[in-house]
């Protein structure tokens, strides 16, 4: 038995012991999602039960290092835990943009204070993170951000507006571009730093989407407080610290799909229109379609397992990441396009309980901000085509 | 296993890549076409290949090849999708090969050497009808005397008429039985076929052709199971040889965006076109990782190989075919013109697609695979 059979054997064992029943299986709605954080809600104390064994056994950041709280595991042994989790078709135990995001980039441009302090607190899902990046006259051109921030010593204080600050009313801190030098040109005076959301002067206000409600926010500084150590990186370059989450980023919408782990889309399609004698979706047409994707899917999960393995050989190109957005939420999109072909009349559904507060319709309007948010899909191919196909003035 | 090549996969890689660009560019194809070459495919290169170790890339060490798995094979197949070079790899050196390694007899098993050393093509005769479909067998195989009867027909046999011995799969009483028949043989009838992109295929005719019982590769009835795995490593290096030829495709058109000039600019300067390239780009990278998923796979052995193998033809034949098509559109008219490569890339990705199960065919074993 070689060390991977082994790690295999004893994670499976671990696993079936330690997942509560509540969390094996599809998520039955948003409420199912575990955030944790300062006012952490659960759908079931399972839920809690799991955020807490993973978080304490560092599993919900796996390859994190052990010393700031991580799994400690290596790429190889992370690859065996997420496909034994899948086997057990577990929810994850943490939806987290302080793992997807804010820690990787602390991990790169954090200072050792910074990482013992916030890194164990994220991955135990203490502290509920949001991101402070868009603005009104920011959106793709990021750059452009407006949200000042004014030297005062030993502090700064910060006055603007931040918009599409995705949980920011039920975030505990959030991480955040402003202005620390309106003289620079614009991508040299910006810095990157972090708060409490309690901190006076700050206020949030959700926005109601095409979906009915949504996680999105706008958020304003009044005359905040922002203390000097909370700073990341070096001043006036947090364009490089955000970038290197934007990647992050962009690799966590791309698992979007993945991550959700809904129905497969075949099953929903089966249930609502039936099948033939011989078992074949009772539907051709749909049922090419969800062949097509599938076949998709597949090999995009592929793909992206094979540009963690680039990254870890360092061999992939930073902009790889804008391919996986692009292709993960356009997939994402798709499949719940399919989901609603499948799930027909009783996906439109709006508010009856059978139909958890009209979940897939919701979920299928969400969706359609994944090529959108974090980089639109346009901005991901110009930046393939300008980085990674060197294209002529692109 | 990482999905990246090892170090030794990636020098394999060099080496073929080597060895076709000065061996067999797409001038060799050109030349191999435009004099009407009776074999269709160089003998001598063939024996250099052997030479090289390609030509037995999975055929054990003790039967004169490299024994290595599905992934080396894959590798070589993506070479020989970026020259498009004509040679009996597919047919002889995957198909053949393995099918006698896992069944075949002690006897059969001395064809082994010889293909490693690309002295002996082979070519396996499965499909009948216009489109791949093996679970539907007409060839009969009948019981007579100490042997049977094979009666049918074959197409799309690749090689077939430069083959010195065929495997032909045929039903007998028991179920699907494998053959080695020798193409000399009487009844035996070869066509062969020059296909759109000068590659060679043949019709095979069986008209009560006599073969004795040691005929037989593997059991009587029991070529189902053998015959599956072939396939899976077939489809899956077709999948390698789209994956090389659509991304090659893809490299000339990404230097003609560059160097072409409409209007006054370059046309790769046209958003419309830098979209359309990076669109591109992104399921040539999936497809990639979908082929070398498929071939480490069917190394690893598991139950999903057959899966990974369908996911893989089925994304590469789709994502080729977009690469050519977008090929010859963005040349513009010259992409039209023989003197181009572009169309050649064209042609052999239209066969490539139909070889061993079309996108359609891939896509409906996954939609089984997955119940609906």
């Amino acid at each position: 038995m070689t060390d991977l059979d082994a790690f295999r054997a004893e994670t499976r064992a671990w696993l079936e012991a330690n997942c509560p029943p509540e969390v094996r299986g599809p998520m039955r709605s948003e409420a199912d999602m575990i955030w944790g954080g300062r006012d952490a809600v659960f759908a079931t104390p399972g839920h809690k039960l799991w955020l807490e064994r993973m978080g304490a056994r560092g599993w919900t950041a796996p390859e994190w290092p052990a010393e700031y709280g991580g799994g400690g595991l290596s790429r190889e042994e992370a690859k065996v835990l997420a496909s034994e989790l899948r086997r057990l078709k577990a929810q994850p135990a943490l939806n987290s943009f302080g793992v997807w995001m804010l820690g990787p980039a602390l991990l790169a441009f954090g200072t050792e204070e910074q990482k013992k302090r916030f890194l164990p607190e994220i991955v135990r899902g203490e502290i509920r993170w949001c991101q402070g990046y868009s603005e009104p006259g920011a959106g793709s051109d990021l750059a452009a951000i407006q949200t000042r921030a004014e030297d005062r010593g030993d502090h700064w204080i910060v006055n603007g507006q931040k918009i599409w600050t995705s949980y920011a009313d039920k975030a505990d801190w959030i991480f955040c571009l402003v202005r620390t030098d309106p003289d620079a040109p614009k991508h040299l005076g910006i810095s990157f730093v972090l708060f409490d959301m309690r901190t006076p002067g700050v206020t949030t206000r959700p926005i109601t989407l095409i979906s009915g409600k949504s996680p999105f926010c706008e958020t304003f500084f009044d005359d905040v407080r922002v203390e000097k150590e909370n700073l990341v990186g070096t001043l006036n370059r947090g364009w490089d610290v955000a970038k290197h989450l934007l990647a992050h980023e962009r690799t966590m919408i791309g698992a979007m799909g993945e991550v959700a782990g809904g129905r497969p889309v075949g099953q929903v399609a089966l249930d609502a229109v039936g099948a033939t004698e011989d078992g074949r979706l009772d539907e051709p047409m749909l049922r090419a379609r969800i062949a097509e994707l599938e076949v998709d899917q597949a090999a995009f999960r592929l793909a992206m397992e094979r540009v963690g393995d680039q990254v870890k050989a360092k061999q992939a190109h930073p902009a790889i990441a804008s391919m996986l957005k692009y292709y993960g939420s356009e997939l994402n999109k798709r499949r719940h396009e399919l989901l609603m072909a499948s799930g027909g009349a009783d996906a439109l559904e709006w508010e009856s309980e059978r139909s958890h507060g009209g979940a897939s319709a919701r979920d299928w309007l969400r969706t359609k901000a994944n090529s959108i948010e974090g980089g639109t899909s346009e901005i991901q191919l110009n930046i393939i085509a300008k980085h990674l196909l060197q294209l002529p003035g692109a | 296993m990482p999905l990246i090549l090892t170090e030794e996969q990636a020098m394999l890689q060099e080496a073929a890549d080597g060895f076709l660009a000065d061996n067999a560019p797409i001038a060799h194809l050109r030349s191999l076409r435009d004099s009407r070459d009776p074999d269709g495919v160089s003998r001598d290169l063939w024996r250099a290949f052997g030479e090289m170790g390609f030509a037995g890339v999975i055929i054990p060490e003790a039967m004169g090849g490299l024994g290595l798995g599905a992934v080396e094979a894959g590798v070589i197949a993506e070479s020989l999708g970026r020259t498009l070079t004509p040679s009996p790899f597919m047919g002889s050196s995957i198909l053949s090969a393995k099918l006698l390694t896992d069944a075949g007899s002690q006897a059969q098993q001395a064809w082994l050497p010889r293909i490693a050393a690309g002295e002996a093509i082979l070519a396996l005769a499965v499909d009948e009808g216009a489109k791949h479909a093996p679970s539907r067998i007409a060839t009969r195989a009948e019981r007579s005397g100490n042997g049977f009867r094979l009666n049918g027909a074959k197409g799309f046999v690749l090689d077939g008429h430069i083959a010195d011995a065929l495997i032909v799969v045929a039903r007998a009483e028991e179920g699907f039985t494998l053959f080695l028949v020798d193409p000399k043989a009487a009844g035996v009838q070869v066509e062969r076929t020059v296909m759109v992109d000068s590659h060679n295929a043949a019709r095979v005719t069986l008209t009560d052709v006599a073969v004795d019982a040691d005929a037989v590769i593997g059991e009587v009835g029991g070529g189902e199971p053998v015959l599956g795995a072939t396939l899976s490593l077939g489809r899956a290096c077709a999948a390698s040889t789209l994956t090389g030829a659509g991304d090659q495709a893809f490299k000339i058109t990404l230097e003609y965006l560059r160097t072409r000039k409409q209007f006054g600019k370059l046309i790769g300067e046209f958003q419309a076109l830098q979209h359309r390239a990076a669109h591109l780009f992104t399921e040539l990278e999936l497809t990639r990782a979908a082929t070398l998923g498929a071939l480490q796979a069917i190394d690893a052995g598991g139950d999903e190989a057959d899966l990974a193998a369908s996911v893989a033809k089925a994304k590469a034949g789709r994502v080729a075919e977009l690469a050519v098509q977008e090929a010859v559109q963005m040349h513009g008219g010259v992409g039209m013109t023989d003197e181009f490569d572009v169309g050649l890339f064209m042609k052999r990705v239209r066969v490539l697609n139909e070889l061993l199960g079309d996108a359609g065919f891939h896509a409906e074993q996954v939609a089984r695979r997955q119940g609906f």
